[in-house]
């Protein structure tokens, strides 16, 4: 249920890369929720919204600010408007979903995560929360195959999500590289647009880090956790700032757990930041024994020990 | 006459196939896992949770379907949680036993081997299976027990064959419903209702077991049904199925027959063995009025005892000196009924009205004898008031 958190900050980033004109004042906003200023981010949000009261980036960041501030009732209100104005938009749906279960109201989770998919079938985040509330749901219907009592479970879990929205690590500070959620199959500008002709010195780092890509997928579809691991930098920045050896517990656990795995890649679009640092876009197309997906995902790879590893990895 | 034919035909076909019982409707849930439509499963288990919110198994089944969403399933119930894990095998053990009766549901040729002769008045014969933990409910049809319907049970938390108090088994044998216990004069603990039944009978006493107080009864309000194995002797059914057993129980005539595991049988093979019993008994009927007390003695085992204790040279001399003093003896048996006595070998109970007639007296009663098969011939082991 961590991860939850962890993913929720990162949808913002991905609405702010999917709609034009992005108000400068909504940006600033952004980085004072960030910083944890929520009353200096508010005001200019509110700012914003008496000129456009109808902008979702404005309306969408108010929400992530009363999330933030536990206004979960104001939140709720807020996202399930932006998902009646923007129903094809997954993100409100996804917010709504980590609100609900924050508040152990997870048959209702449920249902806006799988509106979410529904409306936009690659949605990886909410696959990923989907199949936590799915286990969160199962947990509480054997809770009551076994009367047991699992009230206290949900307070808890509750807790957890408003700690962890808070101590996030800097997801925002990255480039917007995320998909369009209206344009799935275009992915958005990177700020410097591939040339891996041009940039493509002696050594070729951009067939060396497909290499890497595609070692890294196949030892995902054969389920080796350790040479997967290896893939994987030793100062990788974990999707929800947890730490190393939690992380690479439950990636082993995820790998591990399916009969079958199978990962291909599709359009991989190398962006070379330096000698040493690149982005790479894809779209992963994911199929197990229990679940199917297919997103888009980025990953930020540098050269260390001789090869290309994973510093980042984003889905969505 | 064809309407009555018909509408008797459309009654029987809706106690058999009409409204899906929850018990049914889990069977439903699982074929729809087995044929892979997982959604259709946990729409189906969904439904049946919102009508029995108490059905504890439909619960465990929905967070399996749940969680395979999340993660695949290590096994049936795959709890995350650590809990004892007697409490989640008590429900996977419940799933077992309802699906395994549903599927080897006998057929419709297949007779219990116990029920050899309901009397007229008897309108239905109660069968339990504990290996199946499961009840069956027969109907007298014109003298031949026909399956109506069947039910899920729970009995006891140590097994069966009952010989101590508080052992916590449930007894194997033949018995009758004694009492209707109404739920107002019960604790939530017995459900909607109980029916004490007659263990210890004379069968039981002489192999010196005891104990007492053994029901068919209900559950408390807060769950749907027990696992298979967790009373305390009692035979205990789901409120629903306790009330359907409930319309089909007469006291003092509703016989219980509990077996380990019934031993089904064909309708000439019981036809037979019900053809010899009924022989041993009329010859039995005429050697009695003949006065010959020797012929008469003959029809008893050298191991019989009566309920009073006697042995049978002691009874035997008793009987020696009343039947010589008859001038004439005239014996009429009606309302038989004979039931074979589950886990013995060849052992029947046989249940009947007595109208003794002679010169001297007059007596009218209804008697219980225990006979069995020592060489080729039946003998009597134990007679009483029954």
């Amino acid at each position: 249920m961590l991860s939850l958190a962890a993913r929720f900050g990162w949808v913002l980033i991905a609405l702010a890369s999917a709609l034009p004109a992005l108000a400068d004042e909504v940006q600033d906003a952004a980085k004072l929720l960030k910083a944890g200023q929520h009353k200096q981010a508010l005001d200019l949000v509110n700012k914003v919204l008496a000129s456009k009261p109808k902008d979702a980036q404005a309306r969408f960041l108010k929400g992530l600010i009363y999330t933030e501030q536990g206004k979960s009732k104001e939140a709720i209100e807020l996202f399930t408007q932006l998902t009646k104005d923007y129903p094809e938009l997954p993100e409100p749906y996804n917010n709504l979903a980590v609100i609900y279960a924050s508040q152990g109201q997870y048959e209702k989770a449920r249902a806006a995560l799988e509106q979410s998919i529904r409306t936009h079938p690659s949605y990886a985040t909410a696959y990923e929360n989907l199949g936590d509330v799915y286990a969160k749901l199962a947990s509480q219907a054997y809770d009551k195959a076994l009367q047991l009592d699992s009230s206290n479970a949900a307070a808890k879990n509750k807790l957890s999500l408003v700690r962890d929205l808070v101590g996030r690590p800097a997801a925002a500070a990255t480039t917007a590289v995320a998909a369009a959620p209206k344009e799935p199959a275009k992915p958005v500008a990177v700020e410097k647009p591939a040339k891996p002709a041009a940039t493509a010195p002696a050594g070729d780092p951009n067939k060396e880090i497909l290499n890497a890509l595609n070692g890294w997928a196949q030892a995902w579809s054969k389920k080796d956790a350790d040479t997967y691991l290896d893939y994987y930098a030793k100062d990788f920045k974990t999707p929800g700032g947890e730490a190393r050896a939690e992380w690479e517990k439950t990636r082993r656990a995820r790998i591990t757990a399916p009969k079958s795995i199978s990962v291909s890649l599709e359009q991989p679009k190398v962006t070379m930041s330096g000698a040493e640092r690149a982005t790479v876009t894809f779209r992963q197309n994911y199929r197990s024994d229990v679940l199917k997906s297919n997103s888009r995902k980025t990953l930020v790879m540098v050269k260390a020990d001789g090869g290309w590893k994973i510093l980042e990895e984003k889905s969505g | 006459m064809r309407f009555w034919f018909f509408l008797t035909l459309l009654c029987a076909t809706l106690a058999l196939g009409g409204t899906p019982t929850p018990e049914d409707r889990l069977s439903q849930v699982f074929e729809s896992i087995e044929a892979n439509r997982l959604d259709e499963a946990m729409q189906r288990v969904d439904a049946l949770i919102r009508d029995y919110p108490n059905f504890r198994l439909a619960h465990l089944v929905r967070g399996d379907l749940l969680l395979a969403r999340s993660r695949p399933l290590q096994t049936f119930g795959n709890v995350v949680k650590t809990v004892p894990n007697e409490k989640i095998d008590g429900l996977r053990e419940e799933a077992l036993a309802r699906l395994r009766a549903l599927r080897q549901r006998p057929g419709d040729d297949r007779l219990p081997r116990y029920v050899l002769q309901l009397h007229p008045e008897q309108k239905h014969v109660l069968v339990v299976d504990a290996k199946r933990s499961r009840l069956y409910v027969f109907a007298n049809s014109q003298g031949t027990p026909r399956l109506i319907a069947d039910y899920y049970v729970t009995l006891g938390k140590n097994g069966i064959e009952k010989t101590r108090e508080g052992d916590q088994k449930t007894p194997v044998g033949v018995y009758h419903v004694t009492a209707n216990l109404p739920r107002k004069k019960l604790i939530d603990f017995y459900g909607v209702g109980a029916y004490p039944i007659n263990y210890p009978n004379e069968w039981d006493r002489r192999q010196g077991r005891d104990g007492h107080g053994i029901w068919l009864h209900g559950v408390p309000s807060d769950v749907y049904a027990r696992p298979p194995r967790a009373s305390d002797g009692c035979i205990v059914l789901s409120n629903p199925d306790l009330e359907s057993v409930g319309r089909h129980v007469q006291v003092g005539l509703t016989p219980v027959i509990i077996a380990d595991e019934v031993e089904w049988s064909d309708a000439q093979s019981i036809a037979a063995e019900r053809a010899s019993l009924a022989a041993a008994l009329e010859q039995w009927r005429t050697d009695w009025e003949s006065r010959d007390a020797e012929r008469y003695l003959a029809h008893y085992s050298s191991r019989f005892a009566s309920r009073e204790g006697q042995n049978f040279d002691a009874w035997a001399a008793h009987k020696r000196k009343v039947n010589s003093g008859k001038r004439w003896i005239k014996l009429g048996l009606g309302r038989v009924a004979m039931f074979r006595y589950p886990r013995e070998r060849d052992f029947v109970v046989v249940t009947f009205d007595q109208n003794y007639r002679s010169d001297s007296l007059s007596n009218v009663m209804r008697k219980r004898q225990y006979w069995v098969k020592e060489g080729a011939s039946w003998k009597i082991l134990y007679e009483g008031a029954g």
